[in-house]
């Protein structure tokens, strides 16, 4: 059956339409698509990898304590602590290696941060040296015994 | 344990909190009365179940106001709603929520729109030579440029539009199948995972969006003071009862299996249903939105209730239907949030009143659409003197 | 050979953007800004992590941290730790606490029975991420080196990916609306450094594993302990591997 074209006109501009709608929205993509998307192989935007990496950094890593600070690297070296990084105990200090003698960090209580990890408790795993500090040392400060960097008490206390 | 406000048991820390809110349960909603709308329609364009003609125009309009506010429950929600076109400039390939963008677009621009076009293309040409002001220059602009309504272009219109319904079908399937997809595909939750979802999604689609067409067809022979046409009623609620038959197994095959198997997350989410969900599940879902609307219907199958009677037991159905399947949505959503993915504890949907993903909104954008229908009624009357020209086969 | 000056232009030209182009994706992959030598080559890395469980004191060292480096935000969390305590046989129904992720460690173990440990949890950076498989618009993903990021200029805080993990690792930053979680510290480790929460860990509980290097410890761990990962039924190619989990971990 032969269709006239005034009978289908409405369809084609409907089709026109659409046509029309479909190049706006390649165009738009072209323009909008923002830069580097896809540019690392996967489904998401290049540079974005970067903008993670280059956030700032707080904890500096015991690394860079240790040129300074060797007498207490030395001395932990010999004990107990000797795998606990300085920060695990002293904080975040990468502001301090940027700029020692104007940012000192305080120094930490020490039964209160001690007793952190060596308190006694039964959800503790055994291997692990614990104490109940009422027992232990009737409450005096853990100091009195112990050099945080060395624990051993035989080493003698904290001066 | 259990200090938090609201948390029993254990819940990873970040899981406290829900992610999604009323507003995600609305989307689901929304967009099941959409597709049971349209698949009402096609029953009378498609496979020509002429007793429900003075509906069908009902169906589409209804359809269509609710797609349009579809998307705005989504809007409100996003963190960054300015950004939502990236989904349309960098869709993910995998990810469902990506390409449902496209199923959306693609049932609204070419399923939806067109084919109310084409059916009411007779009546916009003959509104914009008879109408004033700027009322005509929106018709005009709605002819598309052509006031040719001879039999021949009315018949190719409407073979077009048949090949719309037809392809609109599996589109409306596929644009509700797709939510269900959305969340049964997520296999960190065990309430939502399974591949019934996309199926029991679709049939409850068609139970609530049969349901809205009954009662807007109500309210708006009320509001038109025009007699509501029996049969094509009757038919309509006899559709209703055989697809809520459908929908009530596939939902008891889904429990049935659970309670079955009692595998590592059932003792969890059966806890969770006798507690937190009982009210919205077991008395709202199951009891007074499919049980009694399945009875009520059941009935008016078996026995010849007068007129009134059955018009009444219609429309009790249908509003408890309605308010079975938003329920149905929140205990699939809410419900699939309330319990630890640890299997160890629950915690509470804190739903909040004013703020932007709270009560107040979410009752707004189900009043929206009743506001978009009534305009597009205006716009676009379903009922009017002028007859289509059915396609004449040669 | 001869060459047209419109060939000669176009040859040129080609030249100089796509030696731009590389330039630019190499810097990317160094992390680094403008003009700096390059320091870091992503493919060199594939980045994962090992958790001895049996070391683990639950100190909370890590999470306080992670906040610190991260600016974690209050009430969420890129790393927490969850205590244990399995009575008997009773392996299907441990009780859990982590109260406010463990940041402040734990009050005492009450009750005389049963075992208790505790379990660092953090993101696990899956080779075959759930998370990633599921972000509608690519605004999080899995870098080269093997870590997954979120781009928080991209991200539509649609929140997706925070149901579709199974390890509940993920939240929406309050005030950027945008998902956040555990970056496994890129910023630290592209500079050689390790992640905060194995810096603070006063046991090396928790360690940083580069697979791709012969001589990270990472292998013997694998080789010496017997590793699982959370949840391995969802295939999930999780790389955060822990030694002496027991089977009633979550």
């Amino acid at each position: 059956m032969r269709i006239r074209f005034t009978d289908a006109s409405h369809l084609v501009v409907l089709v026109l339409a659409f046509a029309a709608g479909l190049l706006v929205f390649v165009a738009l993509r072209y323009a909008l698509v923002p830069a580097g998307f896809g540019s690392l192989g996967g489904h998401y935007r290049g540079p974005a990898v970067a903008e993670v990496a280059a956030r700032p950094i707080a904890y500096a890593g015991q690394t860079s304590c240790l040129p300074c600070h060797d007498t207490e690297g030395k001395d932990r070296a010999g004990g107990k602590h000797k795998s606990v990084a300085c920060e695990a105990c002293h904080g975040a200090l990468a502001r301090h290696t940027e700029d020692p003698s104007a940012v000192k960090p305080a120094l930490p209580v020490a039964s209160k941060l001690c007793a952190s990890c060596h308190e006694k408790d039964r959800a503790k795993p055994q291997w692990f040296p614990q104490v109940a500090t009422e027992e232990h040392s009737g409450g005096a400060d853990c100091k009195s015994c112990h050099m945080p960097h060395n624990p051993d008490p035989n080493r003698g206390a904290a001066q | 344990m259990g200090h938090l406000a609201g948390v029993d048991g254990f819940m990873y820390p970040n899981e406290i909190e829900l992610q999604w809110s009323i507003l995600i349960v609305l989307y689901p909603f929304i967009t099941g009365l959409v597709a049971g709308a349209f698949i009402l329609a096609s029953l009378e364009r498609v496979f020509k179940v002429a007793v429900l003609k003075p509906t069908y125009r009902l169906s589409l309009l209804t359809a269509l106001a609710f797609l349009l506010v579809a998307p705005l429950p989504l809007q409100l929600h996003l963190g960054h709603p300015e950004r939502s076109l990236e989904m349309y400039l960098t869709p993910h390939r995998s990810s469902a929520m990506a390409m449902f963008g496209f199923v959306y677009l693609w049932y609204l621009m070419v399923v939806l729109l067109v084919e109310i076009w084409l059916d009411y293309r007779a009546d916009i040409v003959q509104l914009a030579q008879t109408s004033r002001g700027p009322m005509r220059l929106l018709y005009r602009i709605m002819t598309l440029g052509s006031m040719n309504v001879g039999p021949a272009s009315r018949s190719l219109d409407d073979r077009v539009g048949w090949l719309v319904t037809l392809i609109g079908i599996p589109s409306a399937f596929l644009l509700h199948g797709y939510v269900g997809f959305i969340f049964g595909s997520v296999k960190a939750n065990a309430w939502w995972s399974t591949p019934l979802m996309p199926i029991v999604f679709v049939f409850s689609a068609m139970v609530s969006g049969i349901a809205a067409v009954v009662l807007v067809y109500y309210a708006y022979s009320w509001f038109q003071r025009r007699p509501i046409d029996m049969a094509c009623v009757d038919a309509i609620a006899r559709f209703l009862f055989y697809v809520f038959v459908v929908d009530f197994s596939l939902e008891m095959l889904d429990l049935v299996h659970r309670m079955y198997e009692a595998d590592e997350s059932f003792r969890t989410l059966d806890f969770m249903v006798k507690t937190r969900l009982f009210v919205p599940q077991i008395v709202l879902q199951i009891t007074l939105g499919t049980v009694v609307p399945l009875l009520l219907l059941g009935a008016t199958q078996v026995v010849r209730f007068r007129e009134a009677v059955r018009r009444r037991l219609y429309m009790i159905s249908c509003c408890l239907t309605l308010i079975g399947i938003f329920a149905m949505r929140w205990n699939v959503v809410i419900g699939g949030q309330l319990f630890s993915k640890s299997y160890l504890g629950y915690t509470t949907y804190k739903l909040e009143f004013a703020t932007r993903e709270g009560l107040v909104p979410a009752v707004a954008l189900m009043v929206l659409p009743l506001i978009i229908l009534a305009v597009l009624l205006k716009l676009l009357p379903p009922w009017r003197q002028q007859e289509p020209v059915d396609a004449v086969t040669q | 050979m001869s060459m047209t000056r419109r060939e000669m232009i176009t040859r040129t030209g080609k030249f100089i953007i796509l030696t731009a182009a590389a330039a630019e994706g190499l810097q990317q992959l160094t992390g680094s800004a403008q003009g700096q030598p390059l320091k870091y080559d992503a493919a060199k890395h594939w980045w994962a992590m090992t958790l001895d469980v049996e070391k683990c004191i639950g100190c909370g060292n890590c999470v306080r941290a992670c906040a610190a480096e991260n600016d974690v935000p209050r009430g969420y969390f890129r790393t927490w730790i969850e205590r244990y305590h399995v009575i008997g046989n009773d392996i299907e129904h441990p009780t859990v606490e982590s109260p406010d992720g463990g940041i402040h460690g734990f009050p005492p173990a009450a009750g005389d029975d049963g075992k208790w440990f505790f379990v660092p949890k953090l993101c696990n950076h899956c080779a075959h991420s759930p998370c990633v498989q599921v972000c509608p618009v690519g605004a999080t993903f899995e870098s080269p080196d093997g870590v997954v990021l979120v781009d928080e200029k991209y991200c539509l805080g649609c929140r997706y990916c925070v149901q579709a993990c199974p390890y509940g690792c993920r939240y929406i930053h309050p005030k950027k609306k945008t998902v956040d979680k555990c970056t496994l510290c890129y910023h630290r480790i592209t500079r050689g450094l390790t992640t905060a929460c194995c810096e603070a860990c006063p046991t090396g509980a928790r360690k940083l594993a580069d697979l791709k290097d012969p001589n990270d410890p990472v292998h013997e761990f694998l080789r010496n302990n017997v590793v699982q990962v959370l949840k391995p039924q969802m295939a999930t190619g999780s790389k955060a591997y822990y030694a002496g989990l027991d089977g009633s971990v979550r």
